[in-house]
């Protein structure tokens, strides 16, 4: 018994070792597009044939609807988010000064509408919260990826980083172990990819609408077997810095479509 | 009557048969032979159909049967006297037989239609096209249905 | 519900042109069921109708089969200038509708 545990270990040293090493260099990054097959991309490529497009035209209409106490719409504040929105999506999750952490797109659309429209959260995955940021963060679209610039963020970003090399759940598996060392290949029938999150919110075919990377982490978590972390939760706001600052230099995408 | 150990294992080995039925995107049963036969039946009535003239594009291989592109023409002139009048569209094993009818007729110009599709299993689509002259033609494809590895528990 | 639709601005009068639309509907097939074994009623559009200056040029019928969002391709030949509608109907009384113009030369 001793004897197989102390094998275990020793492979899960040697994998561990192997993992630190093998990020992947930046001009070897890819988006999940280049992963799919040609109907999925001709499904993205077309703006009228891109059903995140449905979302995208929602979120305008929000943005010029007023709304809470406040009475106030985010053009009010932002005015034409074609000019005012363009490259934010590409540097979140951002630090929030007052809350000494990192926040979400998601998050910062609510912390507006609480602190500036007096108005109630969206509820994480809701339609609305969903259009807003699809339509805030398609006006990035092509637009590098910047997140995780920030000095102050380093914590977060280590936070994040330790998150995606950690093996959890019941397959004992680290989201390294398939999407740092071994995309390009296949994982049932699906191509592994290198989980660069260029597109979110985006259309997944499997899920038959748009969601949020959050949503998607979560999906990976229940994957391997393990608890998910709950929405909006410190680790997956890590976990989403990270991945945005392994991305970067990849253009945005939303809202994108994958299987 | 008492359960002897060959009658359970019959009643497991029944279980088991009914358990392999594709449980997969859409639920437990599947459209039989004979759902799909009457489906087609209902559209055709009693006329022959003819394999031929019908063009059905669809990937072999699909990424997510949730979502599967899918277009289907007719070669026809589409002039007054040869057009096409509707297409139809079925499948062998999601719960129902039928996917779409679509009606067009001379005024199209060209006989096309797209759009996609939710395909519970590997199984086979056909597509039948009614002429002006009232004959029927038909086309079918083979789909694979590869299903992601890591997919969510059901809400 | 929010419509995507994409028809040619302009046209000459003959040319066969494309239509497409997209229209946001869950389509909830009738045949899922939820973690407690409910089944979750079919919510699906059922009908599609394009009419073109009042005439209907397309439709379909449409089945738990259909995607999430159903979107539909067809063409039709550019006779004059004037409105394309398009109207979706379905379960519970659902109904939507959309239009455009083009320019006929």
């Amino acid at each position: 018994m001793i004897f197989w545990r102390a094998i275990a270990a020793a492979a899960l040293l040697a994998t561990n070792s192997a993992l630190l090493a093998g990020e992947i260099p930046p001009d070897e990054r890819r988006s999940g597009y280049s992963f799919m097959g040609p109907d999925s991309r001709a499904m993205q490529d077309d703006d009228t044939s891109n059903p995140g497009m449905l979302f995208v035209l929602d979120g305008e209409a929000l943005w010029t609807k007023k709304t809470g106490s406040a009475e106030k719409a985010c053009a009010d504040c932002h005015g034409d988010a074609r000019s005012s929105m363009k490259g934010v999506a590409a540097r979140y999750p951002a630090l929030d000064k007052t809350l000494a952490r990192p926040v979400t797109l998601d998050q910062r659309i609510n912390l507006c509408r609480g602190n500036h429209q007096k108005a109630t959260p969206l509820s994480y995955e809701s339609r609305d919260l969903l259009a807003l940021s699809a339509f805030v963060a398609h006006q990035s679209r092509g637009v590098p990826i910047t997140a995780g610039g920030d000095p102050e963020l380093k914590p977060f970003l280590e936070q994040g980083r330790d998150l995606f090399m950690q093996r959890e759940g019941q397959l004992n598996l680290a989201c390294a172990n398939c999407h740092d060392h071994n995309f390009d290949k296949r994982l049932a029938g699906a191509p592994i990819t290198q989980a660069q999150p260029t597109g979110y919110p985006l259309y997944r075919l499997e899920w038959q609408t748009l969601g949020s990377i959050e949503r998607r982490l979560r999906s990976c978590m229940t994957g391997v077997r393990a608890q998910a972390y709950d929405y909006g939760s410190p680790e997956l706001v890590a976990l989403e810095l990270y991945l945005m600052s392994r991305a970067r230099g990849l253009p945005m995408e939303t809202p994108a479509v994958r299987p | 009557m008492p359960t002897t150990r060959r009658r359970f294992l019959g009643l497991a080995g029944g279980v088991t048969a009914a358990g392999a039925i594709p449980i997969v995107t859409l639920q437990p049963l599947q459209a039989t032979p004979a759902m799909l036969t009457a489906a087609v039946r209902n559209i055709v009535g009693e006329a022959a159909v003819r394999t031929g003239k019908v063009k059905l594009d669809i990937p072999p291989l699909v990424e997510n049967g949730n979502t599967v592109p899918m277009t289907v023409s007719v070669a026809s002139p589409m002039t007054a006297d040869d057009y096409v009048k509707s297409i139809h569209v079925f499948n062998e094993k999601n719960p129902q037989p039928n996917i779409g009818n679509f009606h067009l007729g001379l005024s199209a110009g060209r006989a096309q239609v797209s759009t996609r599709i939710r395909l519970a299993d590997t199984q086979r689509v056909i597509a039948i096209a009614r002429l002006s002259d009232d004959t029927f033609w038909q086309v079918a494809a083979d789909v694979v249905v590869t299903l992601a590895a890591c997919t969510e528990e059901m809400n | 519900m929010t419509a995507l639709i994409n028809v040619p601005a302009k046209a000459r009068r003959g040319d066969i042109i494309e239509i497409r639309t997209l229209t946001s509907h869950i389509m909830e097939t009738g045949f899922r069921h939820t973690a407690d074994g409910a089944l979750v009623p079919r919510d699906i559009v059922t009908s599609f109708t394009c009419r073109y200056n009042g005439t209907e040029i397309f439709s379909a019928d449409l089945f738990p089969a259909i995607a999430a969002n159903p979107y539909l391709s067809f063409f039709t030949v550019a006779k004059e200038s004037g409105k394309f509608e398009f109207e979706w109907t379905g379960d519970n009384g659902y109904s939507s509708s959309a239009s455009a113009s083009i320019t006929v030369e």
